[in-house]
């Protein structure tokens, strides 16, 4: 309760907030709002916005509000998978490293490093080119190139954490190595991780908006990266075509990134740096 | 300076009310306070944490946010130091009157030169330079060794002592009329404190200027004061001279308060010499070496050299010493939570040498030698609740749920929390409760030793004896034996059947705690008692001639 008065006391979060969920209630019944497969052919080629197709139609007749409709799912599922599978090796890996430290430290922090000096772009493009692009070989390349920067900031929490007089207390209890990673230290180390998440769900969105725009996505999905690659050879006759899924992108960005600062500002209360006093 | 003549106050407190910001325990941080601050007297501030001392020291400096100072006036030299317009304000802060702060490495900038911070304040105070001159005669003032080089110092190459000389030397560089010093030697060894405050008692004879000083602890009021008011829940419930407030006290709380002050006493002595030793500890030595950079230097500090002592059954061994002395390194490497270079330790009822244990045969002695933290706050995770807290040693030891619940309600009851607390979280507690549940923790599998670092030196006075009374009364009634970590030698004197004094670390004494404190043979350990605080007013009478 105290959590979500302290959200609510973010007004962008809030807004963030109810932002997100409308995309996510979209992305969930597109197929009960607009009921038709957006990758058919339901009218004339560049139909403007207005009349018979809200969002206008593209230069293969395509309905361009089922495909913003649409494409939410895809957007939204591989921010989401990439982003838990990075967080899944970014923990583990700083877990590891910050809990135990020494030369397994050292030999994970030279591993995650050599993953940072490597541009991360043109990494993601790499890893899909070669793995032949569509749905499971984009979400690899992001988390592949998302998570050395969990990794460090999960390594710094546990190094903090892990001379803590409660983690000493608990190894004298007999307490496993294991547990205590997963039930001592990782409680106290989740709020920054989460908020970092968080924010990179929206990084992941617009790298496979990027892919999708250098034709990398996969070809047989819908996603607002697709539909704004397609739509580039005709942006000056048919603005529609990038306008529309160029909002929904940034809509969602920001609808993400105001949410990760609410809860920001929930899990770490003492962070905010203002202190509210009653005059 | 005749204390007699009743000059006019150097401040006027008249009614002063400070609020709490929202979500405080309290309303009111100080609740309505009358003080009068003579010129040319020392006026202790006593209170426990919380009471609003430092709070009233703040709002004179005007430190505390506006919205928070609700009524009454600050009279310093004809003018409401309270709603003063900010720059007449910094005109008076650091001119006229100084103040120092408890953590001196957190009151200097850490980048700078300390001879660059001192100019600092004749350069923001407008006095024309150069001031080398008056820097570094300042310094020697202070008592500093090599002013000169000194002054080109960065802070962290600096002790604490000096350090905390350092600030004084920048608060009274422009000769103020009031010095306001919050906690000054509470971050310090008891041989350095006993150096500041002379040096305070000093500067303050030599300008005859006043000084507020707050402390939590009566043994500084003694050996410095001249007046005394006690704070207590944001009011002052008494105030006089230290004489008077520490010979005849007339409110129920300082009573309180001043017979909770641990006293240098001699306790019954225990003669339980016979017997196997439950714990034994020979040639223990700790190196740490760290290397800056790959290519640097390594440097080497002998953390524990050479210790060795023995421990019966139900009695407890005090290992006292300062700062880095190696003491909580030695408890630490007792408990396996560190590796020992070099040494050989012996538990009853174990053939082998303890430090030579993998943690495979270690696992199941870890049980019969448990810790007591210092720090009532880091040392209970916060995201569990007490019961997961004092019962992850039972469940780790394969108890199932239900009987350690009962267990725990049990070990509540034996360090006098209410069973239904177990459901809580830490945050629900005081440091007093917060510590009896880290004993509660340490009792769970039933050990045979408890060693207790500095186990109450992070808590107030009065909930400093209970805890005490209760560890002592607990290692009676289950027969444990106790290593007690502590830097106060009245502690020890309270509870410790025998004393180990360490210096940098080696044990330079050692015996029954009647003859180490009482009649000491080493020199140190001669200096550390002549250093704890207000010695002579709370010589215990029982306590005898003390020593040399």
């Amino acid at each position: 309760m105290e959590f979500l008065k302290r959200f609510a006391e973010n007004r962008g979060a809030v807004v963030g907030a109810i932002a997100l969920a409308l995309i996510v209630v979209m992305a969930i019944t597109a197929p009960l709002i607009v009921p038709i497969d957006p990758m058919s052919t339901r009218g004339r080629p560049l139909l403007p916005p207005g009349g018979e197709f809200a969002f206008g139609t593209d230069m293969l007749g395509r309905d361009v509000l089922a495909g913003i409709v649409h494409g939410a799912r895809i957007s939204l599922m591989i921010g989401l998978i990439s982003t838990v599978i990075a967080a899944a090796i970014g923990v583990s890996v700083g877990a590891i490293a910050g809990f135990f430290g020494g030369w397994i430290d050292d030999l994970l922090v030279r591993i995650t490093e050599f993953f940072q000096t490597i541009p991360s772009f043109i990494f993601a493009i790499l890893l899909v080119a070669i793995m032949t692009p569509g749905l499971a070989s984009i979400v690899t390349a992001i988390a592949v190139v998302t998570w050395p920067p969990i990794a460090r900031l999960a390594r710094s929490e546990f190094m903090g954490l892990r001379r803590r007089e409660f983690v000493e207390a608990a190894v004298l209890s007999g307490v496993s190595r294991f547990r205590i990673i997963v039930s001592e230290v990782l409680p106290n180390a989740v709020s920054p991780l989460i908020v970092m998440g968080s924010l990179m769900i929206a990084t992941a969105i617009l790298t496979e908006s990027a892919l999708s725009f250098l034709g990398l996505g996969d070809p047989n999905r819908i996603s607002w990266g697709y539909m704004i690659g397609a739509a580039r050879t005709v942006f000056r006759q048919a603005w529609w075509l990038s306008v529309f899924p160029g909002l929904a992108i940034a809509v969602t960005v920001l609808a993400i990134n105001l949410v990760g600062e609410g809860l920001n500002d929930a899990l770490n209360p003492h962070l905010k740096g203002r202190v509210r006093i009653q005059t | 300076m005749n204390p007699r003549v009743v000059a006019e106050p150097l401040v006027a407190i008249e009614n002063l009310t400070v609020r709490l910001p929202e979500g405080g325990d309290r309303l009111k941080a100080v609740d309505g306070i009358d003080l009068d601050i003579a010129p040319g007297r020392i006026l202790c501030v006593v209170g426990e944490s919380g009471s609003g001392k430092s709070m009233t020291a703040h709002a004179i400096m005007g430190l505390v946010p506006k919205p928070l100072v609700s009524s009454g006036t600050i009279r310093f030299d004809g003018e409401n130091l309270i709603g003063l317009a900010a720059e007449k304000h910094r005109a008076i802060r650091g001119r006229r009157i100084g103040m120092i702060f408890q953590e001196p490495m957190a009151a200097l900038n850490p980048v700078m030169r300390v001879g660059r911070q001192i100019e600092e304040v004749f350069r923001f105070h407008g006095v024309p330079g150069p001031y080398d001159e008056r820097v570094v005669k300042l310094l020697d003032a202070m008592g500093l060794p090599e002013p000169e080089l000194l002054r080109q110092a960065f802070p962290f190459s600096l002790s604490g002592g000096q350090r905390q000389r350092v600030m004084i030397a920048m608060a009274l560089a422009l000769d103020p009329e009031l010095l306001i010093a919050d906690e000054p030697t509470t971050a310090l060894d008891v041989t350095t404190q006993k150096q500041i405050l002379a040096l305070l008692k000093r500067a303050q004879a030599e300008r005859g200027m006043g000084i507020v000083l707050i402390t939590h602890d009566f043994g500084v009021v003694a050996e410095i004061g001249d007046e005394v008011a006690v704070m207590q829940h944001g009011r002052i419930v008494e105030r006089g001279t230290v004489a008077e407030v520490l010979g005849n006290p007339s409110h129920d709380y300082t009573r309180t308060l001043l017979a909770a002050v641990p006293k240098l006493a001699k306790r019954p002595a225990v003669d339980k010499t016979g017997g196997e030793p439950l714990l034994s500890a020979k040639g223990v030595t700790k190196t740490y070496s760290s290397r800056t950079g790959l290519f640097g230097p390594r440097r080497t500090v002998e953390a524990v050299r050479d210790a060795g002592f023995s421990l019966a059954r139900g009695q407890t061994l005090g290992i006292v010493g300062e700062s880095g002395s190696g003491k909580s390194t030695l408890a630490r490497i007792i408990v396996r939570l560190l590796t020992a270079d070099a040494g050989d330790v012996r538990l009853a009822g174990v053939e082998r040498n303890l430090l030579d244990l993998g943690s495979r045969d270690l696992a199941p002695l870890r049980r019969r030698v448990q810790m007591v933290f210092q720090d009532p706050f880091a040392s209970l995770n916060p995201r569990r609740t007490v019961f997961e807290i004092v019962a992850q040693g039972l469940l780790a030891h394969g108890m199932s749920r239900a009987d350690a619940r009962r267990r725990v309600a049990e070990l509540l009851e034996l360090v006098a929390l209410d069973p239904a607390s177990a459901l809580r979280y830490p945050n629900a507690f005081s440091g007093g409760q917060r510590q009896r549940i880290g004993i509660a923790r340490a009792l769970a599998l039933e050990p045979d030793v408890i060693v207790a670092d500095e186990p109450v030196s992070a808590l107030d006075v009065s909930i400093q004896a209970r805890v005490l009374d209760l560890l002592a009364d607990l290692q009676r009634r289950l027969s444990l034996g106790m290593l007690f970590i502590t830097h106060d030698l009245r502690v020890a004197a309270q509870v410790c059947d025998h004393v180990a004094v360490m210096q940098r670390g080696r044990i330079v004494e050692m015996g029954p705690s009647a003859d180490v404190l009482f009649r000491p043979t080493q020199d140190y350990t001669k200096l550390l008692i002549d250093s704890i605080p207000g010695r002579g007013a709370f010589a215990a009478p029982e306590a005898g001639p003390t020593a040399n």
